[in-house]
């Protein structure tokens, strides 16, 4: 585990994550701008992603979709706002239908990348944010990969207590 | 969205029952407090019966909790599907461990031949 801190801000609903990795910040930076690598990292093995449009600059769109064990797919985008290869990047990252269009009723999530040299590897810090708790709410009900899973298994028990 | 060990048809309930705006707005408005079906059916510019209708899907999901007291029928979110907003940081930060585990192994196979991952920050 090269995970070093977690922050998890209940009221701005923002997720902070700290990671180290022993490795230039041109070679961790690789593994965002290469979409081969970004598919080896983005989904779990159980759902790998596979990327179609890749542009990290400004504007830049990244697409994607993940591919279940039963084969079904389930796309997303990324929006970029702000580049700075290898230090920063910046993007939204939202659902998107089956032909790959944003969603627009669906949850955004502001995501904010920064590596730094640290301690001769580079430190990845990364804040994920929610605009409000009710795209919350709604990710809830998405199941989107295996962080989501242990909800969605709440979910099945309660409806199965409601003897449905 | 299928999960290992999940119904498509619980899923379905689930993701059916939050993707239309009155029944989320039922879902925070009986969050801060119960209210009755009829005065529901006052906020919003629908009849009784479409309310009710709004209602016992989001019932069937597992949201929110109806009650009969008199002659009224009392709505409440379920306190626990509340409590799983909160958990949506929790599953953000797994689906982040994972991505980063991921992303170490795949630095690690640069140089198989010695240890690129650092060791010396391991998480608790």
């Amino acid at each position: 585990m090269s995970v070093t801190s977690l922050d998890k801000d209940f009221d701005n609903l923002t997720l902070t994550l700290i990671a180290d990795f022993a490795a230039p910040a041109e070679r961790v930076w690789q593994l965002w701008a290469d979409p081969r690598q970004l598919e080896r990292w983005w989904g779990p093995p159980t759902y790998p992603a596979t990327v179609k449009e890749h542009d990290l600059t400004p504007g830049g769109d990244v697409t994607y979709y993940m591919t279940s064990p039963e084969g079904e797919t389930h796309h997303g985008w990324w929006r970029i706002t702000s580049a700075n290869p290898p230090k920063s990047l910046e993007f939204s990252d939202g659902f998107a239908d089956q032909d790959g269009n944003p969603l627009a009723e669906m949850p955004v999530n502001t995501m904010q990348l920064q590596l730094t040299e640290h301690d001769g590897g580079t430190r990845m810090e990364l804040r994920s944010v929610y605009d409000s708790k009710e795209q919350m709410d709604q990710l809830l009900s998405m199941g989107m990969d295996e962080g989501l899973q242990l909800a969605v298994g709440q979910i099945d028990a309660i409806l199965a207590d409601d003897g449905l | 969205m299928v999960v290992d060990g999940v119904t498509d048809e619980a899923v379905d309930q689930l993701f059916h029952a939050l993707a239309d705006t009155t029944r989320r707005d039922i879902v925070r408005r009986c969050g801060r407090g119960e209210a009755s079906v009829s005065r529901l059916a006052e906020a919003y510019p629908m009849s009784f019966a479409a309310v009710q209708k709004h209602v016992a899907v989001l019932e069937r999901a597992g949201l929110i909790t109806k009650e009969r007291r008199g002659r009224e029928q009392l709505v409440r979110t379920d306190p626990e599907a509340v409590e799983r907003a909160h958990q949506a940081l929790d599953q953000l930060a797994t689906t982040w461990r994972g991505r980063v585990d991921r992303m170490s192994e795949l630095l690690a196979q640069d140089q198989p031949s010695q240890d690129n991952v650092s060791t010396r920050r391991q998480d608790p």
